[in-house]
């Protein structure tokens, strides 16, 4: 953007007083919280804290978290990037409706997105009594756990891919098979280069909600501490036992994970023009 | 183009290969993971009868609670609407230090888990935290009290409001105010009558994003809450509670109830972008 004219920038004491108050206010509402999770993390010392983190059950919580990203995020992945194929390459009926569901689940409450699935798998849900003759357990364990993140993370790759797709047009893949590619060495050579940064990104986000997510994984996973407890969980648990210094230390890696996620995010945004957009 | 035209007209017959393969992964996979669950709140919710329906919902906890939640993220989209105009505004118009710095940090309350900054904030604003202690003097409860509630959802809507706002910022022309300027108009006036106009759309948009956010949210309110029946539970918090004393049809009726708002929700915004970007364009 180039830098505004004289006859269109706003007085000196103006631009003053509301970047202060732009300032003032972001570092009150957004780094202070910030802030305060590191500090009161490392109140009771540096030994305390990675004592905190490396005792059973929280390290038990770091697998959990890990397990149910390393398992919902390439699920999304391939669908996002089928539904984008499907939505940005051909034109058929029905495809506003088709991206409007796929916005779905991040219209619902992430309780109720819990909530679904205790409804399905649950001891008194539809296949409940079936999965209990057969012995199988998805509600308050990993499978449910799973199901939860990824309806709460489903639209995040399809909806970074879409756009750029439609952008991109089918030129390049028109041209690939024309000199006798084929259809996967179309996508392979071709679309994925173009798509590689949007896919990246939306991966990115995706991986930070499913490690994140709270309300939804909150509600399928029964809480037993080291077993089913996720990292966002263990915070609680930990919290509403008055382990504060605890709490807060299994809440700084979370914050870390999340502020490495805004530094990638930044990155990519800068390395492949991408318009930031809210979800 | 003749290629989209044709493709437009007939069956995808487009020499692209992979059709139906993707289209039948999408649906499948949207199916099974979205669809289908969700119906099954209606289908458990139909089953409750008119009664029991009314027995679920007609409450004066469930009342209490709607108007806890709509009331306060109404408010907290108000907020944003204020605070998020002013950020994106200085953001997009003026250069400072940090600005890029600042600008990033705009995503901070999507990408902090929603627990952390429950804690964060319910530590920051007991009566005994950091900026809690002021409030204390002057007699003010904030955590475990609505306005603790209300911190919380100001701050995980914020990102909506200035991330709409601010490509439609950057697009304004810059011509229109030159003319204004140049026309006599005050700086004051160039901004209500030339600046402004333009921009409610999107900012309504990002503002009903984060009321519709904040109507579902549970992870960041549940700790600074306080969560007392009638006086400070959330919506979401009352299913879980529900649903963990084992009220199965208590719970899904109030699951239904949001649903169907989410999705009026969703309608609105998606006819609000539709509004957005149907707009003459100067």
């Amino acid at each position: 953007m180039n830098t505004p004219s004289r006859s269109t920038q706003d007085p000196l004491w103006a631009r003053l007083i509301l970047i202060s108050l732009t300032v003032g206010f972001l570092v009150f509402f957004l780094f202070v919280p910030l802030a305060s999770v590191f500090a009161e993390a490392f109140r009771k010392g540096v030994a305390a804290y990675f004592a905190a983190l490396t005792e059973d059950n929280a390290r038990s919580a770091i697998r959990l978290t890990l397990s149910v990203a390393a398992i919902s995020v390439p699920l999304n992945a391939i669908f996002g990037v089928a539904a984008s194929w499907a939505i940005a390459k051909f034109s058929f009926k029905g495809k506003s409706l088709l991206l409007a569901l796929i916005d779905l689940p991040f219209a619902v409450s992430p309780v109720v997105s819990g909530l679904v699935y205790v409804l399905l798998f649950g001891a008194r849900g539809l296949f409940g009594p079936w999965l209990q003759e057969h012995n199988i357990q998805i509600i308050f364990a990993l499978p449910g756990m799973v199901l939860a993140t990824v309806f709460v993370t489903f639209p995040f790759v399809a909806r970074e891919l879409i756009p750029l797709m439609q952008a991109q047009g089918n030129d390049q893949e028109y041209a690939a098979l024309s000199l006798g590619a084929s259809g996967w060495q179309t996508f392979r050579r071709v679309t994925l280069p173009n798509i590689k940064w949007a896919l990246f990104y939306g991966v990115i986000l995706c991986n930070a909600r499913a490690m994140g997510e709270f309300g939804a994984v909150s509600v399928v996973s029964g809480h037993i501490r080291g077993e089913t407890n996720t990292l966002p969980l263990h915070v609680e648990v930990l919290y509403n036992e008055y382990n504060f210094s605890a709490a807060f230390a299994c809440a700084s890696v979370l914050s870390l994970l999340g502020l490495c996620t805004l530094a990638l995010k930044t990155f990519i945004e800068w390395r492949a023009g991408l318009r930031r957009r809210s979800h | 183009m003749p290629a989209s035209l044709t493709s437009a007209a007939r069956r995808p017959r487009s020499i692209l290969p992979g059709f139906g393969l993707s289209l039948g992964i999408t649906l499948h996979y949207l199916g099974i993971i979205v669809l289908f669950p969700l119906a099954m709140v209606f289908v458990k919710t139909s089953g409750l009868g008119f009664r029991g329906l009314w027995e679920a919902l007609c409450t004066s906890r469930v009342f209490a609670a709607f108007r806890l939640t709509f009331g306060l993220s109404a408010l907290a989209g108000l907020i944003n609407c204020v605070c998020g105009f002013l950020v994106a505004w200085v953001l997009v118009r003026y250069r400072f230090p940090g600005r890029r710095f600042l600008e990033a940090s705009v995503d901070l309350p999507f990408a902090m888990p929603t627990a952390v900054a429950g804690i964060a904030l319910t530590a920051l604003y007991a009566p005994n935290g950091w900026i809690g202690q002021y409030f204390k003097l002057v007699g003010l409860k904030v955590a475990f009290a609505p306005p603790g509630i209300l911190i919380a959802l100001t701050f995980i809507g914020l990102p909506f409001v200035v991330r709409t706002l601010q490509p439609v910022l950057e697009d304004l022309d810059a011509s229109q105010e030159e003319a204004a300027a140049s026309l006599g108009a005050t700086r004051w006036q160039t901004f209500r009558r030339v600046v402004f106009p333009p921009l409610v759309p999107a900012l309504i948009t990002g503002s009903t994003l984060a009321f519709a956010r904040a109507v579902g949210e549970y992870g960041s309110v549940m700790f600074i809450a306080g969560n007392m029946p009638g006086k400070t539970e959330i919506v979401p918090l009352l299913i879980v509670t529900k649903l963990e004393q084992n009220d199965y049809a208590g719970a899904t009726a109030l699951a239904a109830l949001m649903l169907v708002i989410s999705f009026v929700l969703l309608l609105t915004i998606n006819f609000l972008q539709r509004w957005r970007v149907s707009r003459p364009r100067p």
